[in-house]
């Protein structure tokens, strides 16, 4: 089965789009949604609608902090990403605010655990960073793959029959095969907002026959989105950083 | 974890085991045979009794990512595999014939024969390093020659591929690889620069040549840390008959800093192919060790500082290709000179690339008498020529070589060229409209519809012609 995990979308309507029609036309049977669909973008009503229907036709979803700080009262963030949830919060729909708080903290399907951030304390939303973080997060569960998002920049961390932790970042494209009985860990990219340099729209799409692993790019229409973003009268640098994927 | 003992007779997925061929270190190989497949097959299973090396497991999870994703006649086929899980083994296609290892028995060899072989193994080199693999275990025991005469790479156990995840990059207790052969920045942990396999057939050529190791075998890493301040004896010292090219050659392979070795396989490859070609520098002349003070201040002074090389770094080979001119000096002035600004163009881009301008001199199919009185060697006069011609290109020595080919068909001389020296890039003239061109068909045409690399045709923009 092929599944198409994507994660940040962040309100994104353009990222999301582009994403969803690529992982289409290239066979996805099972999508995943790594949580964080709003904060930072001008879409957010869009983009929870759209979760919404993808959750109906068997999408799997978990909840990032994005999607919890929407519905919550609790501050706690930077100050353009805490400008933008107050916005989202003015925006969004009781029925769209509904489905986000509704939204699970981890998934376990088969002998992966899909979650936003760390999975030892998930809901810490802790970022994972190192190959240390990685293998807190390892050590904590059982699943032999954790996926998550929540840094915006792609990255691979494996547990070697020795117990050494390797990290690798993916080159685009190119599938690699995780392993088994190996234990992995996937940061996904960032659909909506990347910061690893490459302003394209990051997701990944796992083979689960083959057991590989590819990171995909589609590029967007990344000039409507900002646009949208300045319209709304959100701050200026969610809208440059689009650009620079930084 | 299962047991991972084989016994003949037994059956994984289809693959019907047969007598047992080798048991090493890491690994046993067995025969196979399978339904599916006919040809003869080997199956590797690794070796993971008590108190064995536990890297023996990443080593073996190595090679089982990375040979499903080669392909090419100089690495054995991949035809299967099975993970920890359950029965740990990989299925490949098995090589006839016996690896390098007993040309030691036969060592002085001709110098000619270790170019040849040199050459061979430089090809199976480019091959992997164009898939982003570098084997890091290059020795004569890991090469075999198919019938045909390709050098086949084994044993990926050690191997880097630079866009997958290194297994073995935190696996260090010592540096892994093969004493004699590990290149300099190997020894110091550096595992992604394809320029250490090139250290390693160059460790290889000087076993061959001399008999002796450049390094020695050292077992413990303060004996291999010595290459990194001490020169080896230069070959010829050890065999008064070893040409100053392949001294040249060697002595470059065995430099301490991967930038100074030959950019790419292929160029070494070429360098071998070509002995009159190779631009000699004071490696060739050196006639014995450097001095105490000299190799004092390399072990006491500054370590050598060795870059780690990415998997999108210039050092895979793309920013270092071949590049062939195919120069018709009878063409148009204009014509020349507009090939010599696009090659400017291409070469100021690519500062690791290396350039060969060739001419083909065509030879008619019965020649009357020897040379005519103006031109006593036209093939002499044809070199000189092409140097003209490449002048105002102002290439440092060693960054071009010159060709004069003699051969009744230019686009079948070209293209073989292009073939045995693994030419990345071909840059051609049109010439004009000729009687001759719309009779015979152009050289160009063919070059640029059968050779298996980029070409850049260079025309002179012309008015189209009334009609």
């Amino acid at each position: 089965m092929r599944i198409a995990i994507l994660s940040d979308i962040h309100a994104n309507r353009e990222a999301f789009e582009a994403c969803l029609g690529d992982a289409e036309r290239r066979g996805a049977q099972r999508l995943v949604l790594l949580g964080d669909i709003v904060g930072y973008g001008a879409d957010p009503g869009w983009a929870v609608a759209r979760a919404k229907e993808l959750a109906e036709a068997g999408a799997l979803i978990v909840k990032g902090n994005h999607d919890a700080a929407a519905v919550s009262i609790e501050g706690g963030m930077t100050s353009a990403a805490g400008a933008a949830i107050a916005w989202t919060r003015a925006v969004l729909d009781a029925d769209a605010k509904r489905f986000l708080d509704l939204l699970p903290i981890e998934l376990e399907d088969d002998d992966r655990l899909y979650v936003h951030a760390n999975a030892e304390h998930p809901t810490l939303w802790r970022y994972i960073r190192d190959a240390e973080d990685a293998r807190r997060s390892l050590e904590a569960v059982r699943a032999r793959v954790v996926l998550c998002g929540h840094t915006h920049m792609p990255m691979l961390y494996t547990l070697t029959a020795t117990a050494k932790l390797v990290s690798h970042r993916p080159v685009t494209e190119v599938p690699v095969p995780l392993i088994r009985p190996r234990r992995w860990l996937v940061v996904i990219g960032a659909v909506g907002q990347p910061r690893d340099g490459e302003p394209a729209a990051a997701y990944a799409m796992l083979d689960t026959q083959s057991s590989e692993l590819a990171t995909i790019r589609v590029p967007y229409d990344i000039a409507a989105a900002a646009g949208k973003i300045r319209a709304a009268g959100l701050p200026e640098m969610l809208a440059t950083r689009l650009f620079r994927g930084r | 974890m299962a047991r991972h003992d084989l016994s003949e007779g037994q059956e994984i997925d289809g693959f019907r085991i047969g007598a047992r061929l080798h048991q090493g270190g890491m690994a046993a190989l067995w025969e196979a045979t399978h339904p599916a497949h006919d040809l003869p097959l080997l199956v590797k299973v690794p070796r993971l009794a008590e108190g064995d090396d536990p890297a023996a497991i990443v080593s073996f999870e190595m090679e089982q990512m990375i040979l499903p994703r080669l392909s090419g006649p100089h690495v054995p086929r991949f035809l299967g595999a099975g993970g920890f899980d359950r029965q740990p083994y990989l299925a490949m296609e098995r090589i006839p014939g016996p690896t390098l290892l007993p040309l030691v028995e036969e060592l002085p060899l001709r110098i000619e024969r270790i170019a040849e072989i040199g050459a061979r193994v430089a090809d199976a080199l480019d091959a992997l390093h164009r898939q982003h693999v570098v084997h890091l275990d290059i020795k004569p025991s890991n090469i075999l020659t198919r019938p045909t005469g390709e050098a086949v790479l084994v044993d990926f156990g050690l191997s880097h591929h630079r866009q997958l995840p290194d297994l073995m990059q935190e696996e260090f207790r010592l540096p892994y690889g093969t004493a004699p052969y590990m290149a300099p920045e190997q020894v110091m942990r550096v595992r992604s620069d394809p320029r250490s396999d090139l250290f390693a057939l160059g460790a290889m050529l000087y076993f061959l040549t001399t008999g002796a190791r450049p390094h020695g075998d050292p077992q413990r890493l303060a004996g291999l840390k010595r290459r990194l301040w001490r020169d080896p004896i230069p070959p010829r010292r050890l065999r008064a008959d070893c040409p100053d090219w392949l001294q040249e050659i060697i002595l470059r392979c065995l430099e301490v800093l991967p930038e100074r070795r030959h950019p790419t396989a292929a160029q070494l490859a070429f360098d071998l192919r070509h002995p009159d070609r190779v631009a000699l520098t004071a490696r060739a002349r050196k006639a014995r060790q450097d001095g105490f003070v000299r190799v004092m201040q390399r072990r006491f002074g500054r370590q050598p500082r060795f870059a780690r090389p990415g998997a999108d770094s210039p050092e895979s080979g793309a920013a270092a290709p071949l590049v062939v001119v195919a120069v018709d000096l009878a063409a148009e002035a204009a014509l020349l000179g507009a090939m010599r600004a696009t090659l400017g163009q291409i070469l100021a881009t690519l500062p690791g690339a290396r350039l060969a301008c060739v001419y083909v001199l065509q030879q008619l199919i019965s020649p009357v008498g020897t040379h005519d009185e103006e031109e006593r060697n036209p093939h002499l006069q044809r070199l000189i020529e092409l140097k003209h011609w490449a002048a105002p290109l102002r290439l440092p020595e060693g960054r071009a070589t010159f060709h004069v080919l003699e051969a009744a068909s230019p686009a079948a001389a070209i293209l073989d060229h292009a073939r045995l020296n693994g030419v990345d890039h071909i840059v051609i003239g049109a010439r004009a409209q000729s009687l001759r061109r719309r009779v015979l068909g152009s050289v160009c045409a063919a070059v640029a519809s059968e050779v298996p690399c980029s070409v850049t045709v260079v025309r002179t923009r012309q008015r189209e012609q009334e009609p």
